[in-house]
């Protein structure tokens, strides 16, 4: 037996409807339909009532979120592309994420965003949005990049009594496997190390992880030893765990499918500048998507991010200076 | 949430008391909102201060007619409303004067004040952003197999013009919630009249668009505030659906203290939308014979004791101190991001 990323996110719904009465999911086609990428097929059959059809209102789909939270429910919201969270960008920085901090009264809501690019899917369906939730005070933003993690991550952000920001990966959705679900998990907000190493850090989260481990795997045939260190959390940022790595290794690349301004290789690179200025052998480099839309064509669009390829050689680079 | 309980217990009195009731809440915001000019003017509130000068019998109307589990999302023009929903004079009070023992603790203030836990949701200064919020609590009673339940919004005719309020309404139609909107036309969205606000002849020609029933009333007259309002909950309350109810008036102050309003068509002023709820209940109180001068008196003088009362324990009040603010954004403390690099350890 084999599971996909996608089926355990749908799997992890499943468990959470299943376990919890306080759960219900709202999102645009995710009824009888069950979502756009199927993450819930089958589940508004399974648990009559409780999978819900939104209209097309990002805003009043988070806020209605929100009111239940505070009614003591815990909803699941399907975005149903990253990219059009940004209709409901309102309700979740500006009422979700300060709703504890004004009031006291906890908002565990989870929000799933289908983010990060894939071939052909152009400016709009592609975005990798984590830093711009991340910015703001209040939030949990998760960016599991493996089918255990999706699974186990997906059920803490559940139970967890502050919004979550689940970033799950679009290109990982039907490509990565496991062989079962998991049935234990590491802690939210510890990273892990994807692959053990001396000679260079490379901090990766969500799909970049597998370009960085595949790079790891060609360098290693050089005989050079890469650490690979994954976020699995980007808000909380396990600090501790990029400098330990660091520390063995004097290296840091950071790669990061969004944008380069701001952003989650931007926080880590300084993270680790200010606090662990001297572990470091070399300057510290980042590689991010180009600073412009995601390009619709897959020529464009495999140069516009990050792959094994790019960094590699910034990776090579790196261990050259 | 005392002033509550005594609202429901009027169930089945007389016209008469419940008039003299909304009369006393409106008389007690309106005196409450004049403290709270004062004070600010003698530099004592930190930001702004709204009142609900002309809008307070629209709004006790329909803070009477909620019940203990109703849910209400009052807007910046409902000190009468939230007084009659059970909101203790004090709260205001401690929000307004940032006083560390208030329900925000100087980490929000003025009208940005609630208690959500308990129906009275907290509002965020975007406009229509309520409106949803209100239909979860709709929809997580409904889960919740609680029933004879309403949710009450109030927005103004700016936000109307919000994709937040499009969407909400739509939402509660879709679902068919008990959600009572009221829009409070007072005119003006900040300095910006009704005709660059929206061009339909009549707001409630929006409810046909979203399929759900619309109310209109004088929101200058008490009486047909109070009647329609309590109509439309009670048909929200009992499987009616959304009920949109269209409020005209005037906002008879600034949009906040610092806005001397002198953009104000004084035709409106001298109109019949132009006159000050508070006097028209008066002269209808005297009309009636329900009360003689020295009884209207008498409940002003009752009302600025009260403020008086409960201004005296604020302004002995702590407030908030930095060095003892946890400075944590989330109920799970334990998931706090870290940001104890040297440069941030700086006090």
């Amino acid at each position: 037996m084999s599971i996909t990323y996608l089926e355990a996110i749908r799997e992890a719904q499943a468990k959470a409807l299943a376990d919890d009465p306080r759960v219900f999911i709202y999102g645009q086609d995710v009824g009888a339909f069950g979502g756009a990428f199927k993450a819930t097929k089958n589940l508004a059959q399974q648990f009559p009532g409780r999978v819900i059809d939104s209209p097309i209102s990002e805003d009043a789909m988070v806020g209605a979120a929100i009111g239940a939270a505070i009614e003591g429910m815990r909803p699941i919201i399907e975005m149903q592309f990253a990219d059009f969270s940004t209709p409901g960008f309102n309700q979740i920085i500006n009422h979700a994420a300060t709703l504890y901090w004004r009031t006291q009264t906890p908002c565990p809501i989870t929000i799933r965003l289908p983010s990060g690019g894939t071939s052909g899917s152009g400016p709009f369906h592609s975005q990798s949005m984590e830093a711009i939730y991340a910015h703001y005070p209040g939030v949990i933003v998760m960016t599991p990049a493996t089918v255990e993690d999706a699974y186990s991550m997906l059920l803490e952000a559940v139970a967890i009594d502050d919004p979550v920001i689940f970033c799950e990966h679009k290109y990982l959705y039907y490509h990565l496997k496991a062989d079962k679900l998991p049935t234990e998990a590491m802690p939210v907000g510890k990273a892990r190390i994807a692959r053990a190493g001396r000679d260079l850090t490379i901090v990766a989260y969500s799909a970049m992880l597998h370009e960085a481990l595949a790079v790891a795997e060609e360098l290693a045939t050089e005989g050079t030893e890469i650490e690979v260190v994954d976020l699995r959390t980007i808000k909380p940022l396990d600090t501790d765990t990029v400098m330990a790595s660091v520390a063995r290794t004097g290296r840091l690349l950071c790669v990061g499918e969004a944008w380069p301004w701001g952003g989650v290789t931007a926080e880590v690179i300084a993270r680790v500048a200010t606090e662990g200025f001297g572990l470091l052998d070399a300057p510290p480099q980042r590689l991010n998507a180009k600073d412009t839309p995601i390009p619709y064509h897959p020529n464009l669009w495999s140069t516009h991010r990050p792959t094994a390829r790019s960094i590699a050689t910034a990776a090579r680079n790196l261990l050259r200076s | 949430m005392l002033q509550a309980v005594e609202s429901r217990e009027s169930v089945g009195s007389t016209l008469r008391d419940d008039y003299l009731k909304a009369y006393r809440f409106m008389v007690l915001s309106r005196i409450l909102d004049e403290k709270l000019a004062s004070l600010y003017r003698g530099g004592k509130i930190h930001g702004g201060v709204f009142l609900g000068k002309g809008q307070e019998a629209l709004s006790v109307a329909l803070g009477l007619a909620l019940q203990k589990g109703d849910v209400y999302a009052p807007l910046i023009r409902d000190g009468a409303g939230r007084l009659a929903f059970g909101e203790p004079i004090i709260d205001a009070l401690r929000t307004y004067l940032g006083s560390a023992l208030g329900p925000m603790r100087g980490r929000d203030g003025n009208v940005h004040r609630g208690r959500p836990r308990e129906g009275y949701l907290a509002m965020i200064s975007h406009l229509g952003a309520m409106i949803s919020v209100v239909n979860g609590t709709l929809m997580a009673k409904r889960f919740k197999k609680i029933t004879g339940v309403v949710g009450a919004a109030v927005i103004g005719e700016g936000g109307t013009s919000t994709g937040a309020f499009h969407e909400a309404v739509n939402q509660a139609a879709v679902e068919k919630l008990p959600l009572v909107l009221v829009i409070a036309n007072n005119q003006y969205a900040y300095s910006t009249p009704s005709s660059r606000q929206f061009a339909c002849s009549n707001l409630t020609n929006k409810a046909v668009g979203y399929g759900i029933t619309a109310h209109h009333v004088d929101g200058t007259d008490l009486l047909a505030c109070l009647n329609t309002l309590s109509a439309a909950v009670k048909q929200a309350r009992e499987g009616g659906g959304p009920q949109m109810v269209v409020a005209k008036l005037l906002r008879l102050c600034g949009h906040g203290e610092h806005d001397d309003a002198h953009y104000i068509d004084p035709r409106l002023k001298n109109s019949p939308i132009g006159r000050d709820c508070i006097k028209v209940a008066e002269d209808y109180l005297l009309q009636q014979t329900w009360a003689d001068e020295g009884a209207i008196q008498q409940i002003r003088q009752d009302a600025a004791q009260k403020i008086d009362d409960a201004l005296t324990i604020v302004q002995r009040e702590p407030t908030p101190d930095p060095f003892r603010e946890n400075w944590c954004a989330l109920a799970s403390r334990h998931l706090s991001d870290s940001f104890e690099g040297p440069g941030n350890n700086v006090q």
